[in-house]
């Protein structure tokens, strides 16, 4: 008795829903799927309880996407696990390290950080060694992170990443690449630029301010008709990668572009052939990795990686295997 | 001291001895004459040094860049001489954009529905920083910070919470999406050379202001309210409606830029605009506005904005090591505002011997 009421409780729901969504759609099209809110809502079923705090610090600036992608991961590593997650961030290097300095205070079974400025945050990292809390590092601080203190890494090689990108460009026969760094003083940012000028020695750099899109078109406009000679643009980051296109249309420039990290817009320009190929770090991973591992030190003393950092990328994703991975990408989870 | 004031103090020359004067010290006076000094010195310089400059499509880049800054510098630029600061002004242009795109979206409404809205918004908060700097008497250096860090966590905030990301999704298959996109961010082109609407928009928002400041009643008020807003109220100018119209006429342009860069680039990131407030406050000064009010036109507000647009862009041009670009920046903004000073006292020192 109950189910069929229950069942035709719904057909009623999805119908009105149905309807809703026509009535929607008759006002535009192209809008957010009508059924997005519930799946939202709907997660995986909770596996174990296990009742932890971790602290997640990152150097996040206010505003990417690509941090939404380490959030999701972790928070779904977290949910699985039964695990509380405090997320916070600061990309002040002083800042991050009084984060982290609070989470030891207020005493969490395990802290996440990235380790952008490994030399500022070493201290606070100390003295989480110190109160016996374990540390895990993931996204950056590849070169120093057992040094420092972290006891696992999760993330790319920003370097190896960065030659690899260089070499497949140089193999598809570019001969001038302009480097596109959207952050002034990142360290990351440089170290890609400086992986692709390895593969593709005539690589130059540019800097744009990436919280400005009609002024970064513009700067790579003005820059693709100084130097013609260029035949490959590298972007570091899916939103300007969209930019550069704009610009080398302005510009009738010939040139073809490669970018670092995936949005949904940069997904689609890669299966609609605008964009070569993208590096991928895999963010997503970044986040679920870091958190699952904290989960399985403190639950059982696992270690991952053997005393090595484990890599999530440098992943490729061009037309051959977009079709499979930009699903993922519109799921926030590629 | 009553009614003989209608005539409003223009400039802060003398009256007595502005007739004495010839064309050249006239002309010297006006606020846009160092910028445009300075402009031309620039201008020369980099077709010197950055052959890739020497293009029309190059100029018209220059201008593109310039017209994104400069739609809302000429409301950043009246509003000085109206002796107010508005900080909220580079967030604005985000949330304008942000509030049309994920109504819209979230609802599947038409989009022209969505700017109407985003412009009422926007109004609102023009109005209600307006409203904050005269009802309260704090200086709207201090207000309008605080709508900035309102408006750039909301922006944020608000974003996450309804698209679960920092960025708004891509709106460019939504209804009324061509109508909006050749409004604010078409493009056409003369032989080669690619004219962005933005450009078209600047010189008639340019135009305007200049024929509001120099021209009208309206105009007139703006001055006397910057100079001195007691004896501008003395002499019976509505101060508080000319503050709170100034406010808002900064949140129309920002408006109009947000637009701009929802429809150009039909995804906008929540993070963006942050720091552009600066370079509209820096367009106006550099175009001989007075930080302290009162004295200022639109011409040299615009001029402004081209000198930056243009060295910003030149640097490319020109090939420099772009890890010195704001150095190269910072160089040629000094130089410019010195440029314009230099010309400025020029012209008092031979007004006054």
């Amino acid at each position: 008795m109950t189910p069929t009421r229950t069942r035709k409780r719904l057909t009623v729901v999805a119908g009105l829903a149905t309807a809703a969504a026509l009535a929607l759609a008759a006002c535009s099209g192209g809008g957010a799927p009508a059924a997005q809110q519930a799946a939202a809502g709907s997660g995986g079923g909770a596996g174990d309880n296990s009742g932890y705090t971790v602290a997640m610090i990152t150097h996040e600036t206010p505003g990417d996407t690509f941090w939404d992608k380490i959030k999701a991961g972790a928070n779904q590593a977290a949910k699985n696990n039964g695990i509380t997650l405090k997320y916070s961030n600061d990309p002040d290097p002083a800042k991050q390290a009084t984060l982290i300095q609070n989470a030891v205070d207020s005493k969490v079974d395990g802290i996440a950080t990235t380790l952008a400025t490994p030399d500022a945050l070493a201290g606070a990292v100390k003295s989480a060694d110190d109160a016996g809390i374990p540390v895990v590092a993931f996204n950056s601080g590849i070169d120093q992170y057992a040094q420092v203190g972290a006891s696992m890494y999760f993330g790319s090689d920003e370097n190896l990443a960065g030659e690899t990108a260089g070499k497949r460009i140089a193999e598809a026969g570019g001969k001038k690449v302009l480097c596109v760094i959207q952050a002034a003083g990142s360290v990351a940012l440089e170290a890609r630029c400086a992986g692709v000028k390895k593969g593709v020695a005539a690589t130059e750099n540019i800097q744009v301010n990436g919280a400005d899109d009609p002024s970064v078109v513009s700067a790579l406009q003005a820059k693709l008709a100084q130097d013609k000679s260029i035949d490959y643009i590298v972007t570091l980051g899916a939103p300007i990668a969209l930019d550069a296109l704009k610009a080398m249309d302005a510009a009738s420039s010939s040139a073809k572009l490669v970018t670092f990290d995936l949005n949904v817009d940069a997904a689609q320009a890669i299966k609609d052939k605008k964009i070569e190929f993208s590096i991928d770090q895999q963010p997503y991973v970044q986040g679920y990795l870091a958190v699952q591992a904290l989960y399985l030190n403190k639950k059982n003393g696992n270690d991952i990686g053997g005393g090595k950092p484990v890599l999530t990328g440098p992943s490729f994703v061009d037309a051959s295997n977009i079709d499979t991975i930009l699903p993922f990408a519109k799921n926030n989870t590629r | 001291m009553s009614q003989t004031v209608t005539t409003p103090p223009t400039a802060p020359t003398e009256a007595s001895n502005r007739v004495t004067l010839g064309w050249s010290n006239r002309l010297l006076a006006r606020p846009e004459v160092g910028a445009l000094v300075a402009a031309v010195v620039i201008f020369i310089f980099f077709l010197a040094v950055a052959p890739a400059f020497r293009s029309p499509a190059s100029f018209f880049t220059v201008l593109y860049q310039s017209s994104t800054i400069g739609i809302v510098a000429v409301a950043v630029g009246m509003l000085m001489i109206g002796g107010e600061f508005d900080l909220s002004a580079g967030v604005i242009v985000t949330t304008a954009g942000l509030v049309n795109a994920m109504f819209c979206y979230q609802l599947g409404i038409n989009l022209i529905v969505g700017a109407a809205l985003s412009l009422v918004f926007s109004l609102a908060i023009g109005f209600l920083n307006g409203y904050l700097v005269v009802r309260t008497g704090i200086p709207s250096f201090l207000i309008t910070l605080g709508t900035f860090f309102v408006l750039q966590g909301a922006n944020l905030g608000v974003t996450k919470l309804v698209t679960g990301s920092v960025s708004t999704p891509n709106i460019n298959q939504m209804d009324g999406y061509k109508a909006l996109d050749a409004i604010f961010a078409s493009s056409f082109k003369i032989g080669s050379v690619t004219v962005e609407a933005t450009v078209l928009w600047w010189f008639l928002f340019v135009a305007l202001s200049a024929w509001i400041l120099q021209r009208t009643r309206i105009g007139n008020w703006i001055y006397a309210v910057g100079g001195n807003a007691d004896s501008a109220r003395a002499v019976g100018v509505p101060v508080r409606g000319v503050k709170i119209g100034l406010f808002m006429t900064v949140s129309f342009l920002g408006w109009f830029i947000g637009m701009h860069t929802l429809y150009k680039f039909d995804t906008l990131q929540a993070g963006n605009g942050i720091g552009n407030e600066f370079l509209y406050i820096i367009a106006a000064v550099v175009g001989g506005t007075l930080l302290t009010g009162g004295f200022g036109n639109a011409i040299g507000v615009a001029i402004g904005a081209f000198i930056f647009g243009m060295t910003s862009l030149c640097i490319v041009y020109a090939g420099w090591d772009p890890n010195w670009f704001r150095a190269f920046l910072g160089v040629m903004l000094l130089l410019a505002v010195m440029v314009n000073l230099y010309v400025k006292k020029l012209s008092t020192a031979r007004k006054v011997g």
